[in-house]
Formats: structure tokens, C-alpha cells, sequence
């Protein structure tokens, strides 16, 4: 059901854990439904230096918030946030249909931590 | 690597004696059994034989058991074989929010069609109120259908009970209210006497009990008034039309023979050491049904008969906090244990076990259920191998997890 890469970011994801101090930090989902993922991000020369993920869910949120950090690490804030849900379901060889919700949680709490970030600065 | 299958609920492996009979039925006996020449007699013999270990197993006659392709259509077969047959009479059904979505759907279907349903609710204990199926009942109830043992918490209904209250409703009122049960998962786990235990219709699967896959039973009481679903000839006392499936016929009845409540024996102490490991070893973990989730006895008033206040002891369902179920069973899987989970993660809707919300879990926790189902031939290492490597995985989820 789940592809190679899936199960690889599955049971081994990267970037997991918490920031100290970050800068941003994006939230989506609630345990209700079953998915709750956190992006915590640093940003240098408005670039994401540092990230990591934190994921309540099945194996395709985790492995797709394993993905999203490694996709974005290093990339300028604009750049990051045209990374969208399909693009991260491609870059993990494909998800079943009733998972792509979990890559779109991806995207969305990438441009909370972004926002998050923004919001900080302009204040 | 060490494989252990603990989803014996879902399907269990063919008993080898069981292979063994089938075997002459595809190359070698091979007549149809409505033949009359020798051919068909040899397959008429083998069918009748299984059929009457099967009745056998649960008290009822020989020509009170039609075979079908399993659970799935036995159950399809009596609630619109029922509602069909005597729409003249009544138009309600009385059910459960925990039945199997055989039940589920098909009383769905029958209310696009004009058919009443009432689905009663369960206590935290995964139990049906006797009081409240009694008040259910009306003049125009056909049909009680309330599942024997639930597939997901091995949590047994009072079935005595509800056959006694039809009954005495029935007589009091002089209505023909017909009691089904889905008993695939209770089938030769618990001793099963329709008689006593006032049953009009059962369904059965062979599946769950050693048996090939693709065949089933319903059990219908001599006089039970009931259309068929299929059409076609005559087999099958006339209910369920089709050339008879001889090899997985025999492969059922011999399954019936073979298993019975003492073949499940030792799974009640592997149980009760599941449990407890899970409790000591898994922090925030609890057990999903009536004899341990408060850690008390059920109260009295729900013992109401002897198998009531219990579950199976091949089935623990437990909810670990803060880890998520398909996450915990495909990692258990990646170290060759196999389980099931009641998360919405593991289906295709994005709603958690149905039946574990019925019983008042909250979805968040739900969706970190598993279902351990034992089969008659595992250990209780496999326990402590289960175990050891369960702890480490809701370890690693809930590092995990950002609300921890």
C-alpha cells in the first residue's frame, strides 16, 4: 500500500524533535482526527537553516513531514512555500488516495511556521 | 525473523486436517451434488456429512443449515430475507451500533427502502441494555439482530437474555419476532445451543475457525419465514441458490469438529499475561471491554447470563495513549508481529473504530487502539516478544508526538 520511500521515512524519519529557540513554528490537525503536525524552523539570511518536525499520526504523516523537512532544508522562505501538497506526495513516490490529506497537513503547517516567522519580524 | 500472527479475528490459518479433507473434492470427487448418477451422490454424501457436523456444533437439525459464501451473505440473506418475506406483517429491525458492517450496511440499505431501524447503543463495557432492546420492541419489529461477540473487543452479549426476552415479548404479544446473531467470531470459542439459547438465525464463517475462506453458514430455525436473496435453482432447502461448494463445505464441517471451547483453553491464561504485561510495561494503555476496563468487575445487573459480563479470551483490545495505531502496527509488523488497529488511519474513511465509540473512547484515543486476536496455536513467549517490542515503539511514537 505504502511505497519504499514511505516506509523508508517511516521508520527511520529525519529531522524529528523539537528547536530550541525557533523561530517559527507551524501546528496543524488535531488528535480528534487523528493527525497533529508541528514545524519548528530557524531562519538565516532569510533562508530555513534548521528544521524539524514533530508528528502525531499514521506512517504517511510521519513520513511526510520527514520528507517536507528534508525537501525545504536550505531553501529561501519563498522558495519553501511554493513546495505544495503534490509536489511532496511525488517526492515520496506516491500516496495512497485516502492519505493525500497528510501531505497537504505538510504544507499547511510549513506556511504557519513561515507566517509565524514573518509575523515575528514585522512586530 | 520471528513471525507472529496475532489476527486470528481477521482470518486464521487453514488447519492442516481441515486441507487434508478437502483435498479429494477438486481432482477426484468431483460430481455436482444435485446429480443422481454416482458422481454427484459421492458430493451429495460429502455435503450432507458437513452440514450435519456443522448443526451438530450448535444444537441445530441437519436442514436447519444453508450454506452460503460466508458471513457477509448469510447476514445480507436473513435481514432482506426477513424484511422481504414479511413485509406484511411488520417493517422494523432491532440491531446494534457495534455490529459488523455486514449488519451495518445492510440495514442501511433496507432504510433507502422503507424498513425501520433501531441501532441500540452500548455501555462503556461494550454491553447492549436488556432494558432497552425491551422497550425497542413493537408490534411491527420482524427481526432482532445482535451480534454474539464483537470482532474488534471479543466483548460477549447477553445472549440468553435476549433470547429469553423475545420470547417471552413474542408470547405475550403473540408476535413471531425472529432473534438473529452474527456468532462468526463466538463460533466452537463458546458453547452455542440455539435451543437454549431461544436463536432463530445465526450466521456463521468457516474462516475464522481453521476453515477455508469463501464459505459460510446461516442457521435458520425450521419455520422461520424467509424470501431468498438469489435466484436461481432449488439448492440449498430452497434459500440459497448455486452448485454447491463440496471441497469448502467439508473444509467447514470439519472445522466444526474439530474446534471447540476446550481448543481455546490455554488462551485464557495467555490473556489474562497479555493483559497484565500491557498494563505494567505500556504507561497509559487500558483494555477495552467489560471485565477489565475500570479495572473493576462489571457490575451484577449486566450478568444476566453466564457468558455475559466477559469477552473472548482470544481478543484484547487495548488503547495506547499518544501513539497511533497504524503507526504501531506497521512497526509491530516491520519486527514480524502481526496485529490490526482501530485507527481511521488503517481505513479508508477518516472515522476511528466505530465500535470503540460506541463504548464511549474518545476519538483521539481511538485512533491508538490495537486489536490483539490469539489463535489457538500461540504462546505465551510470543507474548513477552510482542511486548518487548511494542514498549519500544510507543517509545519512539510518542517522542514523536508534539502534544507530549
Amino acid at each position: 500500500m505504502y511505497s519504499e520511500k514511505v516506509l523508508q521515512h517511516f521508520y527511520d524519519p529525519k529531522n524529528w524533535g523539537k528547536l530550541d529557540n525557533p523561530d517559527g513554528v507551524g501546528e496543524i490537525g488535531n488528535p480528534t482526527c487523528g493527525d497533529i503536525l508541528k514545524i519548528y524552523i530557524k531562519v538565516k539570511d532569510d533562508k530555513i537553516s534548521n528544521i524539524k518536525f514533530e508528528t502525531l499520526g499514521c506512517a504517511a504523516a510521519i513520513a511526510v513531514s520527514s520528507i517536507t523537512t528534508e525537501m525545504i532544508k536550505g531553501k529561501t522562505l519563498d522558495d519553501a512555500l511554493k513546495i505544495n501538497k503534490e509536489d511532496i506526495a511525488k517526492e515520496l513516490g506516491g500516496l495512497p488516495p485516502e492519505k493525500m490529506h497528510c501531505s497537504n497537513l505538510a504544507e499547511e503547517a510549513l506556511r504557519l511556521a513561515i507566517e509565524n516567522y514573518r509575523t515575528k519580524i514585522n512586530n | 525473523m520471528k513471525r507472529i500472527y496475532f489476527d486470528n479475528a481477521a482470518t486464521t490459518q487453514v488447519d492442516r486436517r481441515v486441507f487434508s479433507a478437502m483435498k479429494p473434492y477438486f481432482c477426484d470427487i468431483y460430481g455436482n451434488a444435485s446429480s443422481l448418477h454416482s458422481f454427484g451422490l459421492a458430493s451429495k454424501k460429502a455435503l450432507e456429512d458437513a452440514r450435519e457436523k456443522v448443526a451438530t456444533k450448535i444444537g441445530a437439525k441437519h436442514n436447519e443449515i444453508i450454506f452460503t459464501s460466508g458471513a457477509t451473505e448469510a447476514d445480507n440473506l436473513v435481514l432482506r430475507g426477513v424484511v422481504y418475506k414479511n413485509a406484511g406483517t411488520g417493517n422494523h429491525i432491532v440491531t446494534t451500533e457495534i455490529e459488523h458492517p455486514a449488519i451495518l450496511e445492510t440495514c442501511r440499505f433496507l432504510e433507502t427502502q422503507g424498513t425501520r431501524v433501531t441501532y441500540l447503543g452500548v455501555d462503556k463495557n461494550g454491553l447492549i441494555s436488556l432494558d432497552e432492546l425491551e422497550k425497542s420492541l413493537g408490534p411491527k419489529t420482524l427481526l432482532v439482530s445482535i451480534i454474539f461477540a464483537n470482532n474488534e473487543t471479543g466483548v460477549i452479549q447477553p445472549i440468553k437474555g435476549i433470547g429469553r426476552i423475545i420470547k417471552k415479548y413474542n408470547k405475550k404479544n403473540s408476535t413471531k419476532i425472529y432473534f438473529h446473531t452474527d456468532a462468526v467470531q463466538a463460533f466452537t470459542k463458546i458453547d452455542i445451543d440455539v435451543e437454549k439459547m431461544n436463536i432463530d438465525l445465526m450466521s456463521l464463517s468457516a474462516h475464522k475457525v481453521y476453515g477455508p475462506k469463501g464459505i459460510g453458514a446461516l442457521y435458520v430455525k425450521n419455520g422461520t419465514q424467509i424470501e431468498k436473496i438469489t435466484h436461481g435453482g432449488h439448492h440449498e432447502y430452497n434459500f440459497r441458490p448455486g452448485t454447491e461448494n463440496i471441497a469448502s463445505a467439508v473444509g467447514f464441517g470439519k472445522a466444526s469438529e474439530l474446534f471447540e471451547p476446550a481448543s481455546y483453553k490455554k488462551l485464557e491464561n495467555i490473556r489474562k499475561y497479555l493483559i497484565k504485561k500491557l498494563k505494567k510495561e505500556i504507561s497509559n494503555c487500558y483494555i477495552n471491554g467489560p471485565s477489565t476496563s475500570s479495572g473493576q468487575a462489571p457490575s451484577t445487573s449486566l450478568r444476566t447470563s453466564p457468558e455475559t459480563g466477559n469477552e473472548l479470551n482470544s481478543i484484547v483490545n487495548a488503547t495506547i495513549k499518544g501513539a497511533e495505531g497504524e503507526a504501531m502496527m506497521l512497526l509491530l509488523d516491520k519486527e514480524g508481529v502481526s496485529v490490526s488497529t482501530g485507527s481511521a488511519c488503517a481505513s479508508s474513511s477518516l472515522e476511528p473504530s466505530y465500535v470503540l465509540q460506541a463504548m464511549g473512547v474518545p476519538k483521539e484515543e481511538a485512533h491508538g487502539s490495537l486489536r490483539i486476536s490469539m489463535g489457538k496455536d500461540n504462546k505465551k513467549d510470543e507474548v513477552d516478544y510482542f511486548i518487548y517490542h511494542l514498549k519500544i515503539i510507543v517509545t519512539k511514537l510518542r517522542k514523536l508526538n508534539p502534544l507530549i
